[in-house]
């Protein structure tokens, strides 16, 4: 019962149970010194590297966002906020985007946790790897490759040529939001399970039991045990497929066929094509204020439900 | 008895594939007893116990709940309730919701006041008043197990299950807990049914001890009988300590039998079951049967090998020879001086008829103790 929830946890400062200055009580002033400089060499790759590839790009975009397009297309100093008040403009990606991504990523959970649950608690034990690896399995081919397939199974020559066989004709499946959610919840479902999976599977069996001893049926140990606790899962799961379709750029442009206009492709035009940087960069620095907002709301949901002292999102 | 047993079982079997957990147990629990299933892990107690809450379903006949067929009754619809090993609590519900969990799972629906009213009765019953908000996590060990046996209580259930439910706990808070668990029951007045792989647990709470091994009863009785009379050598050897030793019936006489022991001498015991002349059988004393005196007295002749001083009684471990080690208890309130010293020729004498002689196991695995293992479910 003591287990995880009482570890002191060294990177999270306000979640450790130990008082401050425990640790530096029992060490000496010199070891916590070398205990600090080796702390710093293991975090130098990984913090250098998301100075140079994450953080400058990102003030760099935060920059571009106030200026103005050059002539020639690109960025030219200025100070506006012209950009975000010409957000509207792009309404419609925003709108697909805020849509299908919320309403794939749920669909994508509908799909996902019936499997999920299967697979942790009702799977044979000696099933339950094979059954696992065929969830991973997909992840080996591309997902390029795999929505390609998808294009020829929902186009004129895939399912509705067969629908227009048996007589049912002019069925329209590609392009469509249908389609894209479609492609949506196939390239993502793996993400989903797995967290899913991991929570159920960490579940203690018998609190099940005791909820039934206690008079409760299965839906209501269901309801009251089983999703209560798989829940930080759930979030998990949630916010990471969440947070990739809002960036989402390869499905909707092979299923949605520039009709289901996301985001991400109103970034690749801007950026390429119109070379309308600031434009761009606005768009992009409020895509990533909608995904930290997704985050935290997620988060907090999470911890509220399932009561869990610390969430573990990714 | 007239009354409908609050337990009942009818030649029940469970077999989990080739495996037989459980097979042909006949057993009643009379109605407000304390009853200890006790036996070696694997013994099939806890599955017995699991087939009552339900959790199990019997391959072979029936369990009975108050005289009511339980076959196909799923465990919410028993009027049992169980503390799990390890409690089982819910981590994401405090202390009062875990109590109050089964209050809500009630049809009709109870009024929230009566939920909280009675989630608070019990919380003061297992002295946690106060600590309704707590999280389990905040809890000690001793007061989990607290909040596992109101969170099953306050359902007011016709039989309380309880499957190890001291085995987490320190020595201290155990011998605690025995006392408080004895106490409830008698308030409360339902039956109580504890698995217990501890033999001391059993004989010190309950009224009435199962003695179980291999899937069968072996002995049932008041936990004096089954102390002083046990059924046979498995018995005899798995509640309390005991020094076993092999000899011949030389002689029989009514209830008693003579044992010739491997270094030839005699000792006159009393027999557990049927013997036969030149038959080989086992001889069970116990610790403080054996009396101790000066050499030259007494049946046996031994060197005390190791002194145990434990206050009011002392153990002592004698080496005798052609026999090999015995433990003897003795009690020196008397005065300190007569202690034995390690290395100091003693002369053991045995109270006529304590030593009691079984016939010896068909086979080698019936006697075997490992009553400090966990039991594996399932």
């Amino acid at each position: 019962m003591s287990g995880a929830g009482h570890k002191p946890d060294p990177g999270n400062a306000t979640g450790g149970q130990w008082p401050a200055g425990t640790e530096a009580a029992f060490s000496m002033r010199g070891t916590l010194l070398r205990k600090n400089l080796m702390t710093a060499l293991l975090l130098a790759p990984a913090t250098l590297w998301l100075v140079v590839f994450l953080v400058l790009p990102f003030v760099a975009i935060a920059i571009f966002s106030v200026g103005e397009r050059a002539p020639e297309g690109g960025y030219q100093a200025a100070f506006t906020l012209a950009q975000y008040a010409n957000l509207p403009a792009r309404a419609t990606a925003f709108w697909n985007t805020m849509v299908l991504a919320p309403v794939g990523a749920f669909a994508c959970l509908l799909v996902a946790y019936p499997v999920a649950y299967y697979l942790a608690l009702r799977a044979p034990e000696r099933w339950r790897l094979i059954l696992l690896a065929l969830v991973v399995i997909p992840f080996w081919t591309s997902l390029l490759m795999r929505t390609y397939a998808w294009m020829y199974v929902l186009g004129g020559r895939g399912i509705p040529a067969l629908l227009a066989y048996v007589g049912i004709e002019d069925v329209r499946l590609i392009n469509t939001p249908g389609a894209v959610l479609l492609g949506i919840v196939y390239g993502y479902l793996p993400l989903m399970i797995l967290p899913i999976y991991v929570s159920l599977e960490r579940l203690d069996r018998r609190l099940l039991e005791a909820s039934a001893d206690l008079g409760a049926t299965p839906l209501s140990t269901f309801l009251g045990v089983t999703l209560r606790l798989s829940l930080p899962g759930v979030m998990t799961g949630f916010s990471l497929v969440m947070i990739l379709l809002l960036g989402e750029y390869l499905i909707p442009t092979l299923l949605g066929g520039g009709k289901v206009f996301f985001i991400g492709n109103a970034l690749v035009d801007l950026f390429l094509q119109s070379r309308n940087w600031p434009f761009g960069s606005a768009i992009a620095i409020t895509l990533v204020l909608v995904s930290v907002v997704v985050l935290i709301a997620a988060n907090r949901i999470s911890a509220r439900l399932s009561g869990a002292r610390r969430v573990d999102l990714i | 008895m007239t009354a409908v047993p609050d337990i009942e079982f009818r030649a029940v079997t469970k077999r989990y594939g080739a495996v037989t957990a459980v097979s042909g147990i006949d057993l009643a629990v009379p109605p407000s007893a304390f009853v200890a299933l006790l036996g070696p892990s694997g013994c099939g107690k806890t599955t017995c116990l699991r087939m009552i809450g339900g959790f199990e379903q019997p391959s072979e006949g029936q369990v009975l709940i108050r005289g009511r067929d339980m076959a196909g009754t799923p465990p919410y619809r028993r009027p049992v309730n169980m503390v799990f090993q390890q409690y089982a609590l819910f981590p994401h519900l405090d202390v009062e919701d875990n109590i109050a969990y089964g209050l809500r799972q009630a049809r009709p629906r109870l009024s929230s006041r009566e939920i909280s009213q009675r989630a608070g009765e019990a919380l003061a019953m297992v002295r946690l008043a106060g600590y309704g908000r707590r999280k389990i996590h905040e809890l000690s060990g001793g007061q989990q197990q607290r909040v596992a046996l109101a969170r099953a209580l306050v359902n007011k259930p016709a039989v309380l299950l309880l499957d190890e439910p001291l085995a987490a706990l320190d020595k201290k808070l155990r011998t605690d807990m025995q006392i408080e668990l004895q106490n409830l029951q008698r308030e409360i007045g339902i039956t109580f049914v504890l698995v217990t792989h501890d033999q001391e647990e059993a004989l010190s709470m309950s009224d009435l001890v199962c003695v179980m091994n291999g899937g069968r009863i072996v002995q049932l009785g008041q936990p004096n009988e089954i102390y002083d009379e046990p059924a046979d050598l498995f018995v005899a050897d798995f509640v309390g300590k005991t020094n076993l030793l092999s000899g011949t019936v030389a002689g029989l006489s009514g209830d008693l039998v003579d044992v010739a022991l491997a270094d030839g001498s005699v000792i006159s015991a009393r027999k557990r079951a049927p013997l036969s002349r030149g038959e080989a059988v086992s001889l069970s004393l116990r610790p403080e049967t054996l009396s101790l005196g000066a050499a030259g007295s007494g049946s046996l002749k031994g060197i005390v090998r190791n002194r145990i001083f434990l206050g009011s009684t002392a153990e002592y471990a004698i080496e005798v020879e052609g026999i090999g080690s015995l433990l003897a208890k003795a009690d020196h309130q008397i005065g300190r001086d007569n202690l034995f010293k390690p290395g100091e020729p003693v002369a053991i004498g045995f109270a006529a008829g304590a030593p009691l002689a079984f016939p010896q196991p068909k086979n080698n695995g019936t006697n075997q103790r490992e009553n400090h293992h966990v039991e594996i479910l399932s």
